[in-house]
């Protein structure tokens, strides 16, 4: 037998069998095994997808949870800031309306001091007003019996009285 | 135990063999390597042992018969071995079962039940909760690899559609390829180091690249971007013309000579042993033990390539298909 020469009978039978086997093979063997590993790899590289993306998230929340921690302390440190300002605003305001109200007391106070002094002062001066005319009529009167050109100074004297009245 | 191995090896040069009669190195080799209307499985104490198989003639009508039977049927083998018809000695229509063609069955019987026994488990199983056990993983990283590494890079985006055929190119390849190099029956017959049937196999990818060629591969072919005289006289379509049947013919040379060389390298190798048995106990003593162990050796290489031809006849029947497949080049680029 030629080693080179295709035998007719071995190609017919090779046509045959490697169709047969090539249609079995190809209908009900490899397609089911490709597309199953297919499947599978897919829902590997899906899951590995979907994992990296929880992790992201997670990461993310990791993120959010420390700028939430950050946000609150500084929020903590404001309002103790605005309620120590608050307090030391309260203090001083109450420190000044209390010096507003000594100051606007110790006002009253004067003006009433100055009101009781003026008014011992005139009825001080009206005392002894009476008393200087008491006085005068005392010794005009004797004046007058002493002489008769005492007229002049009688009048003199009216004068000088109503002149030293006190002007309200 | 290893020094006994040892002292045994080293005995084993000058232990007495009964010289066996002169070996007919071309029936030996072409009997080995060639076809045959039975099935030749050994020789025990001058009695053969041998499975006879179908011939199946169709001259005026089918006539099946065993070789034994042939010369009551009016055929007889002529110097080439093969069947005639007795009275005219002209070749019938021959479509025997030979021993080529038992191996072929048996081979593809055996690929299909493996194969499909994996289907079967990829059926039955849910594949998203379970990993392959069985059958499954021991075909699935082989059908993983050629598929993904081989098929999808050389064919490209549409390597699905083919992807059937390219593999079970592969392990037709592969499985004949292997029990070829298995010396014992059912093993042992040189399927893939026909020309015949690697022929077949190129015709095939012949067809798949062609049939499923779209239209810039016939443009390559008939009317390439060459500078125009190259193709008023139509040099370049002539040598697209031929290479669309070398590329192919390769193919077919390729895995034929391959497994056939490899056949005859074992077999020539194995021959050492009985040539020289006329040369007296010592000198043949030695050689079979080194022909024992460079037949070791070559059967390693041996399933190394065949292993590798199953991978390369796939591999450039994925390329021939994916170039009939491209985009041209300077849209590409």
């Amino acid at each position: 037998m030629s080693l080179i020469t295709p035998d007719f009978g071995l190609l017919f039978w090779m046509v045959v069998i490697f169709g047969l086997v090539f249609f079995i093979l190809a209908k009900f063997g490899f397609p089911i095994i490709t597309n199953a590993v297919q499947k599978r790899s897919d829902h590997i590289a899906d899951s590995l997808k979907a994992a990296d993306e929880a992790q992201a998230r997670l990461a993310g929340m990791a993120e959010e949870h420390a700028r939430m921690i950050e946000e609150t302390r500084l929020e903590q440190s404001r309002i103790l800031k605005e309620a120590s300002q608050a307090r030391e605003s309260i203090i001083a305001q109450a420190k000044e309306e209390a010096a507003a109200e000594a100051a606007k007391l110790l006002e009253h106070a004067k003006v009433e001091i100055a009101a009781e002094h003026e008014s011992a002062i005139r009825d001080i001066r009206r005392q002894v007003a009476m008393i200087s005319v008491e006085v005068a009529e005392k010794i005009v009167r004797k004046e007058l019996d002493a002489g008769s050109g005492q007229q002049d100074l009688l009048d003199r004297l009216v004068e000088e009285a109503s002149q030293a009245q006190i002007p309200n | 135990m290893k020094r006994l191995w040892l002292i045994l090896f080293l005995l084993l040069p000058v232990l007495p063999v009964r010289a066996a009669g002169d070996l007919d190195m071309n029936a030996y080799l072409f009997g080995h390597v060639g076809d045959a209307y039975e099935w030749h499985i050994t020789t025990i104490n001058e009695k053969e042992i041998v499975i006879p198989l179908p011939c199946i003639v169709i001259e005026n009508g089918i006539h099946v018969f065993t070789l034994h039977h042939a010369a009551e049927n009016g055929y007889a083998l002529n110097a080439d071995g093969k069947l005639v018809n007795a009275a005219t000695g002209m070749r019938p229509i021959d479509i025997s079962i030979t021993k080529n063609v038992a191996g072929l069955i048996f081979d593809s019987i055996l690929l299909c039940v493996l194969i499909l026994l994996c289907a079967r488990w990829y059926k039955r199983h849910d594949v998203l909760k379970e990993k392959p056990t069985g059958i499954a993983a021991l075909f699935e990283p082989l059908i993983v690899m050629i598929e993904q590494d081989v098929i999808k890079d050389a064919v490209g985006p549409e390597y699905k559609r083919f992807s059937p055929y390219l593999l079970t190119a592969f392990f037709f390849i592969l499985i004949n390829n292997l029990m070829g190099i298995f010396p014992v029956f059912p093993g042992g017959a040189n399927i893939t180091g026909n020309i015949a049937v690697t022929g077949v196999l190129a015709v095939f990818t012949f067809l798949m690249v062609n049939l499923f060629g779209d239209k810039h591969y016939w443009k390559d072919i008939l009317w390439p971007d060459v500078p125009i005289f190259l193709k008023a006289i139509p040099i370049m379509p002539v040598i697209e013309i031929l290479g669309m049947f070398t590329k192919p013919f390769s193919l077919m040379i390729r895995l034929f000579a391959n497994m056939l060389a490899g056949h005859i390298m074992l077999l020539s190798v194995i021959a050492l042993i009985f040539l020289s048995a006329a040369m007296g106990p010592v000198l043949n003593g030695s050689l079979t033990v080194i022909a024992a162990l460079f037949g070791v050796f070559l059967d390693c290489l041996e399933l190394l390539v065949a292993f590798l031809q199953a991978y390369v006849f796939t591999m450039l029947s994925s390329v021939f298909i994916g170039l009939a497949h491209q985009k041209p080049a300077h849209e590409t680029n």
